[in-house]
């Protein structure tokens, strides 16, 4: 390891601009002629629209243009789409309703765009959006996903009889009802898995600019996936052909995955701004941020475990009810499917798994991945079903968990999933060890002396990153491969620029890719350039969510990488006069092993453009690209160990002590990584204590600001003990896992483990706020 | 925002002056409340007055026991006091914990009890140490000054030009704040002078702030946490929403009277 290369604490290149205020993002971004857009959206949750009147906000000042859903049809731009098919268990495809990026007949929840007024100044076209007159017939209105699968239910979409998008099944039912048939002991438990709302620091912003003379677009978006909001606008929104479209998401503020999605307002600015011909820029303020942004998780679960009567887990049986809000948004089949019920077998040595998922539309937001995306779902039935099964079997949890841990691997679970590696007795022990998890009991005693609750709770969780095997994902019903793409270009005086597919939004892509570098060549990483998020100067790529850009982007590098050195070799041994063989590349220098003879590193990158002496036939250049589809999954996982002290007179929850031990593969760069780990652990402990999306029954959203949504703040969290053990990954060349969404997928049934082992009530939801622990503590009094 | 006219008043009547002339007018202070209620679109003043620059508004004046503080007087400003803090530390910590440091630095105490949020801390300070609020036209005691939710006895041109109270023997404020916002979800003033003890209860009434008189009585007779014990907060008339029920919050209320009563007779002064 050199002083920049793998393994190192690199500080992050990309801070400086960040820190000081010089990032670049959409909303900084201006062209000669812009002008601003607004949107009328619906104060309704359901309802039909019988007229649209915009006379009067037509004549208002500064207004271009005021256009609505029914023109935006005519031009024959198309519905939005959910790009991943999911079958029902009685083999008939998921049951998409329509969603026009402006709504033409309907609104199905608040926020639904359903007129676009661009004008000189944002303000005119806020004034103007309320000038439009939109005369509505509300409908009866569902927000609660179980409520709308009930007979007599309103209905959203003509094609979704009963609100039933799918009726899902994994896993062997006769299996496993056998195995319930059989067992010593069955626990049963109901979840609620909290909705969430993403809350990017940076809000959602698009940017359209058509070039008439050209008949060429530009978009620049708020995106975590340029290329694949490219490919998506042109296959299937008809907005342009893809050699006529150009997507640049520059820097973006946090995604979380809410940025993965392609939404209406950036068809409909691309589209208003050839309508118009004007280039047209929207910006979301953070209320439209609330209501228009896809939110995150809604599960309702039941779950029941079966065990032998040496607590040997002999089958699981999930069934989950997944709101998908008003609209399939575009990944949200895949959610509560394949990133989720794939994931139930957890760490364990489980034989049989049944697991069913119904999808269902409300009067809501629609719903889609969010930082983990179906992952902490799945960690959250698993652990608290282990939490609880421990507790009724009295048997101590962290053993209750490593009796039934798998131990070798390969492992084929039966929910498709086949895990590669793992070491979870590794992450188990280290993080018990740390948290002085034997000690508990004395801590909980001298609390109680200063009338404190006290209360511990662990989870040993598993989940798969590194999205995916192309033909694997294929073949579950992903419109899209997942491979990813790299190009190095080495310049001719030894400068790299290394262009990439992945897209970073906070994840300090511009430091971790360059260590690869500076690894393999020994050059300084300032003198490799990260070049991304341009379709036009990257070819290809799908982007940066669960936890890819590690196990999948970076491979793809080190392919181009190995091409590239290879090629150095070859030239450097033609011009050395040497075996190419016995060409190492060190330190900056590309040497004959053994003699003192080597070149500097920038004269072979010279050599290879001047071309003045090349092996005889060779091309000159030095840059290679190349793309890499995984073989399998990764499979990240280890163990959160949380704990708490509650005040029983208000219910609060004070985190007195929390330990992550992860196993991440091999890491780049550790302080990066503990930063992800930072930062997913405040996102879980955000779900567990603090975050709550509640709509009314209208469908109004309550928490539609800071003054209700409660994002956690630093005094919320305590100061986390991380730490990381390491099996290496064998299915990538680096042998890496991914350590994005970890910390939120990890630290929730950890959180709400201790809880309830505290007030000693198991039935507690998440949020767990002051109101609601205080409740449970008094149900039980 | 809509459009608005923006004034900077140098003095109390060129603001009461600019008032009178402007058609829809409001005052200005740190701007915390009706700044985002302007973005929001749910206010439109034709005119904004802004009286943080006017010398008259501005400080705080300490007297022996009495006290003094200008409508323009930041909570942060008001925080920090190290004179009032050795006189009334109840009220310098009850500043030290309205919002975040932002709105520490920018609202005023004028701001906050012109606006009387049912959930803003100063209402409870000013009626339970019986302050009296001085306007451009009269002086106004607490007891009559707060009268219901949003609602106060200011006329629609009333200036604030400062508060004025005598300190107590002791006081404390003990406040729950709600986990999001951090406004109180529960916030109790006590202060004790002699025998004579008062409550102010903030951020759970429906009518916003009042005082909790069982307690007074009880704790007038035998001062100490004890002797709220056996203290029921009727959860009737109590606010309930997504944060806290009024069960939950009648819970509050009581806790967070005996913390302050504990506080005050845990402490010397
Ligand atoms: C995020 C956030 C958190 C907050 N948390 C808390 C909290 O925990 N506790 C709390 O108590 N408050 C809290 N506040 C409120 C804040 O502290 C201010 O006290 C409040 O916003 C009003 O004060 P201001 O000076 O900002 O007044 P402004 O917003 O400028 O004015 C408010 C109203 O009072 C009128 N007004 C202002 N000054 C005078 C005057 N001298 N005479 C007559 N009328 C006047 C104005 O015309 C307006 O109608 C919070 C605010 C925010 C934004």
């Amino acid at each position: 390891m050199g002083v920049e290369g793998i393994g190192a604490r690199v500080l992050r290149k990309e801070d400086k601009r960040f820190i000081t205020g010089k990032g670049r993002y959409t909303d900084d971004m201006v062209v000669p002629g812009m002008k601003h857009a607004a949107f009328v959206r619906s104060p309704h949750a359901h309802a039909k629209v019988t007229s649209i009147d915009a006379e009067a906000a037509k004549k208002m000042p500064g207004v271009i243009g005021v256009l609505t859903g029914k023109e935006l049809k005519a031009d024959g731009i198309g519905n939005l789409i959910c790009g991943w098919m999911v079958h029902s268990k009685d083999g008939s495809p998921m049951k998409m309703g329509a969603w026009s990026p402006l709504a033409t007949d309907a609104v199905r929840y608040v926020g639904d765009a359903v007129v676009i007024v661009v004008a000189d100044t944002k303000g005119q076209a806020r004034d103007a959006a309320e000038a439009v007159e939109v005369t509505y017939e509300e409908l009866p209105v569902v927000v609660n996903a179980v409520a709308a699968m009930k007979q007599g239910a309103p209905q959203l979409h003509p094609e979704a009889s009963g609100n039933l998008i799918f009726d899902w099944d994994l896993g062997d039912e006769k299996a496993t009802s056998d195995a319930f048939a059989k067992a010593a002991h069955v626990t049963k438990l109901d979840i609620v898995n909290n909705r969430l709302v993403p809350n990017a620091m940076e809000p959602r912003a698009t940017l359209g600019v058509y070039d008439a003379a050209e008949d060429h677009f530009t978009c620049w978006t708020t995106s975590q996936n340029p290329h694949v909001a490219r490919l998506v606008m042109s296959a299937f929104y008809n907005v342009a052909p893809e050699n006529k479209l150009r997507v640049i998401a520059p820097d973006v503020g946090g995604g979380f995955g809410s940025k993965i999605f392609i939404y209406p307002e950036e068809v409909i600015c691309l589209w208003a701004s050839k309508k118009t011909g004007v280039p047209v820029k929207w910006a979301a303020d953070r209320s439209e941020s609330f209501l228009a942004d896809a939110h995150g998780r809604d599960h309702a679960t039941h779950a029941e475990i079966a065990f032998d009567k040496d607590n040997r887990i002999v089958g699981l049986k999930v069934q989950t009810v997944a709101n998908f809000g008003a609209y399939m948004s575009l990944f949200s089949s895949s959610v509560p499917t394949y990133l989720y019920a794939t994931l139930l077998s957890g760490q364990y040595d489980i034989p049989a798994i049944h697991a069913n998922v119904k999808a269902v539309y409300t009067n809501t937001a629609p719903v889609d991945a969010y930082r983990g995306a179906g992952r902490p779902e799945a960690s959250f039935v698993v652990e608290r079903i282990m939490e609880t099964a421990a507790r009724e079997l009295k048997v101590s949890p962290a053993e209750l968990r490593r009796k039934n841990f798998i131990r070798s691997f390969p492992h084929q679970t039966p929910v498709i999933m086949t895990y590669d590696a793992g070491d979870f007795d590794a992450t188990l022990d280290a993080a018990t060890k740390a948290a002085d998890y034997a000690g508990f009991e004395k801590r909980r005693d001298e609390a109680a002396k200063r009338g404190k609750l006290r209360g511990i709770g662990m989870s040993c969780y598993i989940e798969a990153c590194g999205i995916a095997p192309s033909a694997a994902v294929g073949s579950l019903g992903a419109g899209v491969g997942l491979w990813e793409s790299a190009e190095v270009r080495v310049n001719a005086v030894g400068t790299i620029e290394i262009l990439t597919g992945s897209h970073s939004h906070g994840q300090g892509h511009e430091t971790t890719f360059a260590q690869l570098a500076a690894e393999r060549f020994g050059v300084p990483i300032d003198s490799v350039s990260i070049v991304h998020g341009d379709t036009d100067k990257v070819q290809m790529g799908m982007g940066t969510y669960g936890s890819r850009s590690g196990a999948v982007g970076m491979s793809a590098i080190v392919k181009a990488l190995d091409k590239v050195e290879a090629k150095a070799k070859k030239i450097a041994a033609h011009l050395l006069e040497a075996d190419e063989a016995d060409i190492e590349i060190k330190n900056g220098d590309v040497k004959v092993a053994g003699t003192d003879k080597s070149l500097p590193w920038f004269q072979v990158a010279l050599a290879a453009y001047t071309a003045h002496n090349l092996p005889s036939g060779m091309e000159p250049g030095l840059k290679e690209g190349a793309f890499y589809d995984p073989s399998n999954f990764t499979f990240p996982g280890g163990c959160h160990i949380c704990e708490v002290e509650i005040d029983p007179d208000t219910g609060t929850t004070e985190i007195v002590q929390f330990v992550a031990a992860d196993d991440f593969g091999k890491i780049i760069n550790p302080m990066i990584v503990e930063g992800q780990v930072h930062g997913g652990l405040a996102q879980g402990i955000g779900q567990a204590l603090l975050e709550g999306t509640h709509y009314d029954d209208s469908g109004q959203l309550l928490t539609a600001s800071y003054m209700d949504y409660t994002m956690p703040r630093a005094q919320n969290l305590p100061s986390f003990n991380v730490m990381t053990t390491e099996t290496v990954c064998p299915s990538n060349p680096l042998g890496i896992k991914g350590c994005g969404e970890a910390g939120a997928i990890g630290s929730p049934p950890a959180v709400i483990n201790a809880i309830t082992d505290a007030i000693h009530n198991n039935d507690l939801t998440m949020p767990a706020t002051p109101q609601i622990v205080w409740a449970a503590i008094q149900a039980v009094k | 925002m809509y459009e608005t006219q923006y004034h900077r008043a140098t003095s109390v009547e060129g603001a009461a002056r600019l008032m009178g002339e402007a058609e829809d007018g409001k005052y200005l202070a740190g701007g915390m409340t009706l700044i985002p209620t302007m973005k929001q679109r749910l206010a439109s003043p034709s005119d904004l007055i802004d009286l943080r620059r006017i010398e008259a508004l501005k400080g705080i004046k300490i007297d022996g026991r009495k006290v003094r503080i200008g409508a323009v007087t930041t909570h942060y400003d008001v925080s920090v006091n190290e004179e009032l803090a050795k006189i009334c530390p109840a009220i310098t910590n009850l500043a030290s914990h309205i919002g975040d440091p932002q709105v520490r630095n920018m609202g005023t105490i004028g701001g906050s009890i012109a606006n009387n949020d049912p959930a803003a801390d100063y209402p409870s300070a000013m009626l339970a140490l019986d302050a009296t609020i001085i306007t451009n036209q009269r002086s106004v005691p607490a007891s009559a000054f707060f009268t219901g939710l949003f609602e106060t006895a200011l006329e629609p041109d009333e200036i604030i030009t400062a508060v004025e109270f005598t300190t107590p023997d002791k006081a404390a404020y003990k406040k729950f704040p709600n986990p999001a916002s951090l406004y109180a979800m529960a916030g109790v003033f006590v202060a004790r002078s002699g025998d004579r003890v008062r409550v102010a209860v903030t951020g759970a009434g429906e009518n916003g702030v009042y005082r909790l008189k069982d307690a007074e009585t009880a704790l007038a007779s035998s001062f100490g946490p004890s002797a709220l014990d056996t203290l029921s907060v009727n959860p009737d008339g109590l606010l309930s929403d997504l944060h806290a029920t009024a069960e939950y919050r009648a819970n509050l209320v009581k806790v967070m009277a005996k913390r302050a009563v504990a506080e005050i007779a845990n402490r010397p002064m």
